[in-house]
């Protein structure tokens, strides 16, 4: 099969490069654009989510007028059970602070912001210090770039990047109007990259190894590989890094407990995969492969013949109901009417035949919602309740 | 020089400069999209959504208000999609919102009731929410009733607050289902900044916000024989009614509303015009006095710049906000306030009544003045200097109510000893208008001669700039006045809390060196007041400017201090400016407040 492959572990995130320092000093040798084209040719997209390709965000910001730019590190890793930012920044932290100074290099930004999940406070003091580290040595080599944490707030919305940036700038935490985009006004109305922590990391590999290395694993569309939090029914939950690609099939024989009826892939917003489309899904970004669904955050839930779908659902939609910002009306209402809708279609004071109006207004808040996070809802409610119609009425 | 972008909407070719978002695009075409979180004095907010139309080739929707147009685009604003999209939008809200519209303050002038209507929502599919929800209304303050249960979240009042007013009373709190707009600490609107300037009700679409009413209280002191029921009458007033009332915005109704007032029932139709010339008479003097002070006995405890004090939401603003410069305001009481300690002293003295059979009832496009009568200081007369204040909204209620074909009426004149009016008084109602009226008087005062411009149209001071400054240059002053000689008076006019907070600011910093500033707490002054008939917006305000001026250039009396019945009242009654009759009922003390 050329779209997917076998499942292969890879070692490249939290292998320890104790050279940082050189690839720092090697890389800014190189012109901007030379590092952009390195990245475009690595077909490397954003790992937070809408995997928008790295290369062409660090190029918009570089063409922007010149003047103060910024660079944003989006660690407001908020999905449940996904705590990877959490280890790249407790163990690999110089590829993290390496790559943003990079960014700022190429982008004409001198300062940038790690944008912190409020729960992960305690990783503060040793990012203090690696960042002391790190700057010292960027005077060093003459590099003007600056690092500064900056504490997020513990709402799921942040970790959109435009609510992220009202919330840097001290107000309440909702997504803005695109156009315009961050590239070109971000934060303070800069133009500032933002990239999700494993991005970063990315790059780090991309600019030691080169882009080939990268390339040549995973598949077409889906470049490279990726860390997935692995969690529910699984004999091995953890921090997996994967090649991109790989068949779901192939996924659960690795990682199910034998008895896996479906995966959450991708977290509440992400899709859930029967068991009978495992073989017909590979694990990459949208494309050509089938039954595809975008890695955000990396979350691979397994859930074996014991679950009640209903009861998964039920949860995702608890927890959109609360995690919505509340701003735009089909996000904010549409989670309340769903939440709501299933239940009465389960105690029967609702026909099944509302489960399609609620269909229906899933499509409404994907057309209409302001953010991803409202018009992602429709993910998990539509795979869930097309594939287990009969776990939502009986 | 910017440059022009061809699109299609619904098939059509438009040219539109850069820059224009696609709602603008379309209303250019005569075509409405509909909206509600959009208002066109604010910010784009863009989270209502009902304003989503379909761009070729894109798969979601876009929000016309906040999507600008690019090159090349083909709108649909009425597709199937958007359609149902749009409905879907729409009964979302209304499961929501406490949709009980017969019962409701708003019912005939919301906007969510408007589209509702439009698109035909007959059924209600999804689960009604606001049985589980536990919504609460506050109706503790004196000017302003917020109602939960009817807000549909577009923040346009929180944007109202922050973006015109600068005040922030109103926010966001909480996410997800329990979103919702409060004040900070989530207090009640009485316990905190607000300052009952009423912009956020005349921005609100809903019945969420509204004026606390007075009607059933007016209703009944007019049925009372016992009574002797006195009302006045605020300038902007006659320049706003007429819409509540189907004309065009811009329609001066001055004689209809006294005609109307009188049919109400009445006893007696006045004009808080008389006591804006009243105010002239006595902030020029004042002002005057402070320079003096300054300039001859060089006491510098003088405190200049000096501000203006009828605009109630204004005094409530600095009291909270900069404290430390009360001593800047004029010590004069608004028009209300001086009319109200008025008539149950003065007029029931001429009219042989008990000042206690008295009800004095005044008619404002105002809402902070509802919480100006409830001040502890308003008691001069010896009794509530002002019974009821009502919005111009409230007064057309009662003329609908009472089934008075409006148009139909023929002009009537006010009634006599406190209804005389200059042009100067009339122009109280515009932004800029105190000043120009202060000008024109003190000016004579201290030269003997008229303001030197043409027709007395200081035209400098007038507009819908945010801030403006003049400087008038005094030559050649009589006797009295010398020492003003070559004086340049600098003046300042603000209105809307926002570039009241600018001006404040520089005063504050010792960056000001104005004489005399002017501050309105409502965008355009009281012509855009909070008890203003809704909607609201620049072009509206724009044409009661308009009629506010031609008002002021239709009468004969123009200047402050050639109303005759303003010099009856200091030669029978207060004797002179700043005297001491004066000193007890036309001047008051202001209030040091929190800011939290
Ligand atoms: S989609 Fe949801 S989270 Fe996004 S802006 Fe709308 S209400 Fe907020
Ligand atoms: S009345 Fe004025 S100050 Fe008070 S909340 Fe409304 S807009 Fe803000
Ligand atoms: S109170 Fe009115 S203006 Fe404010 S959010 Fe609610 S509906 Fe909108
Ligand atoms: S009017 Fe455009 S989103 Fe509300």
């Amino acid at each position: 099969m050329a779209n997917s492959h076998q499942l292969k572990r890879v070692d490249f995130i939290f292998r320890n490069e104790n050279d940082w320092e050189r690839v720092l000093s090697n890389t800014i040798k190189k012109k901007p654009q030379e590092l952009i084209n390195e990245l475009i040719s690595s077909e490397l997209k954003g790992r937070g989510g809408a995997g928008f390709p790295t290369g062409l965000k660090w190029k918009l910001t570089s063409e922007a007028p010149d003047g103060q730019k910024y660079v944003i590190c989006n660690a407001d890793e908020g999905e449940p059970g996904t705590f990877k930012d959490r280890e790249i920044l407790s163990k690999v932290p110089y590829k993290v602070l390496t790559a943003m100074a990079v960014c700022g290099y190429v982008a004409g930004a001198n300062q940038g912001y790690i944008y912190l999940r409020g729960e992960y406070k305690f990783l503060k003091p040793e990012l203090e210090k690696a960042i002391d580290e790190f700057e010292y040595y960027c005077k060093e080599i003459n590099l003007d770039f600056k690092i500064t944490i900056f504490m997020g707030s513990g709402a799921y919305i942040c970790g959109e990047e435009t609510a992220l940036m009202e919330s840097m700038e001290g107000k309440r935490g909702e997504p803005r109007n695109k156009p315009p985009f961050p590239s070109q006004a971000g934060y303070l109305g800069k133009p500032t990259v933002i990239n999700n922590v494993e991005t970063l990391v990315h790059t780090f590999t991309i600019f030691k190894y080169g882009s080939k290395k990268f390339y040549d694993l995973g598949v077409q569309y889906s470049r490279g590989t990726k860390l997935f939090s692995v969690s529910g029914d699984t004999p091995k939950p953890g921090i997996y890094e994967l090649e991109l690609g790989m068949s779901l099939q192939d996924f659960v024989y690795e990682f199910g407990d034998g008895d896996t009826k479906a995966v959450q892939v991708g977290g509440a917003s992400g899709f859930l995969v029967p068991r009978k489309k495992f073989k017909d899904a590979a694990i990459g970004f949208k494309g050509k492969l089938t039954g595809i669904s975008l890695p955000t955050g990396g979350s691979m839930m397994l859930f074996n013949s014991s679950r009640s779908m209903f009861n998964v659902l039920d949860n995702y939609l608890e927890f959109f109901r609360e995690e919505s910002c509340g701003q735009c009306t089909p996000c904010r209402v549409g989670c309340q009417q769903l939440l709501l809708g299933i239940k009465a279609v389960k105690r029967g004071d609702k026909p099944a035949s509302y489960l399609e109006k609620l269909l229906r207004l899933t499509e409404t808040m994907q057309y209409t919602a302001k953010c991803g996070l409202g018009q992602s809802v429709a993910n998990s409610f539509s795979s869930i309740v097309e594939n287990f119609r009969e776990e939502m009425i009986y | 020089m910017s440059k022009k972008i061809n699109l299609t909407i619904n098939g059509f070719p438009v040219e539109i400069e850069t820059g224009k978002t696609i709602l603008e695009a379309a209303e250019k075409q005569g075509i409405k999209i509909p909206t509600l979180c959009y208002h066109k004095d604010l910010c784009v907010a863009g989270n209502c959504r009902v304003c989503v139309v379909e761009v070729a080739g894109q798969k979601r929707l876009s929000a016309a208000c906040a999507t600008p147009c690019e090159e090349g685009m083909e709108i649909l604003t009425n597709s199937l999609k958007v359609r149902n999209s749009r409905k879907h939008i729409i009964e979302l809200l209304l499961t929501e919102h406490n949709a009980d519209c017969t019962k409701c303050y708003r019912n005939g002038n919301c906007e969510l009731q408007t589209l509702a209507s439009e698109y035909k929502i007959m059924t209600q599919d999804f689960i009604e929410l606001v049985p589980l929800k536990k919504y609460s209304i506050d109706a503790y303050s004196p000017s302003i009733m917020k109602d939960d249960s009817k807000c549909i979240r577009c923040q346009r009042c929180v944007r109202t607050c922050a973006e015109l007013q600068g005040v922030n009373a109103l926010t966001v709190a909480h996410k997800g289902d329990e979103m919702k707009i409060t004040t900070f600490f989530e207090k009640h609107m009485r316990d905190v900044v607000c300052t009952n300037c009423g912009q956020c009700v005349n921005h609100c679409p809903t019945g969420a916000l509204v004026e606390k009413n007075y009607i059933e209280e007016v209703w009944e002191a007019i049925a009372d024989p016992k009574k002797h029921v006195v009302v006045q009458t605020a300038p902007a007033v006659r320049v706003g009614l007429g819409e509540e009332l189907g004309l065009q915005a811009g329609s001066r109704v001055t004689g209809q509303m006294v005609a109307a007032l009188k049919r109400l029932g009445f006893d007696s139709v006045l004009d808080t015009d008389f006591t804006a010339d009243l105010t002239i008479m006595e902030e020029g003097t004042e002002l005057l006095t402070r320079l003096k002070k300054a300039l001859v006995d060089k006491d510098d405890s003088v405190e200049l710049p000096m501000a203006t004090s009828c605009s109630p939401g204004w005094i409530k603003y600095i009291e909270h906000m900069y404290p430390e410069h009360l001593g800047n305001l004029s010590t004069c009481k608004s028009p209300q306030q001086m009319f109200g300690a008025l008539v149950k002293t003065y007029y029931a003295k001429a009219r042989n009544l008990e000042p206690d059979s008295i009800v004095s009832v005044s008619i404002m496009p105002c809402t902070a003045k509802k919480f100006e009568a409830f001040r502890p200081e308003m008691y001069d007369s010896g009794y509530r200097d002002v019974d009821y204040v009502l919005t111009t909204r409230e007064l057309a209620i009662l003329i609908k109510q009472a089934g008075l074909d409006f148009d139909k009426l023929q002009p009537v004149k006010f009634d006599r000893l406190m209804g005389e009016s200059s042009g100067a008084a009339v122009i109280f109602g515009a932004t800029g208008g105190v000043m120009e009226a202060a000008l024109r008087t003190a000016y004579e005062i201290v030269t003997g001669r008229e303001v030197p411009f043409e027709n007395l149209n200081i035209t400098p001071v007038r507009g819908m700039e945010g801030i403006r400054e003049a400087t008038i240059k005094i030559e050649d002053p009589v006797e009295d006045w010398a020492f003003l000689d070559g004086v340049e008076l600098k003046c300042a006019v603000a209105h809307g809390l926002i570039n009241a907070k600018t001006v404040m600011d520089e005063v504050k910093s010792g960056k000001a060196d104005y004489h005399f500033i002017e501050f309105m707490a409502c965008p355009g002054g009281c012509l855009g007041g909070g008890g203003q008939p809704i909607p609201t917006n620049p072009e509206i305000r724009q044409k009661r400017a308009e009629a506010i001026y031609a008002e002021d250039g239709a009468l004969s009396i123009r200047k402050s201090h050639e109303n005759p019945e303003v010099l009856k009242l200091y030669k029978d009654f207060l004797k002179k400016p700043l005297g001491e009759v004066s000193h007890h009922l036309l001047h008051t003390k202001y209030t040091k407040r929190e800011r939290y």
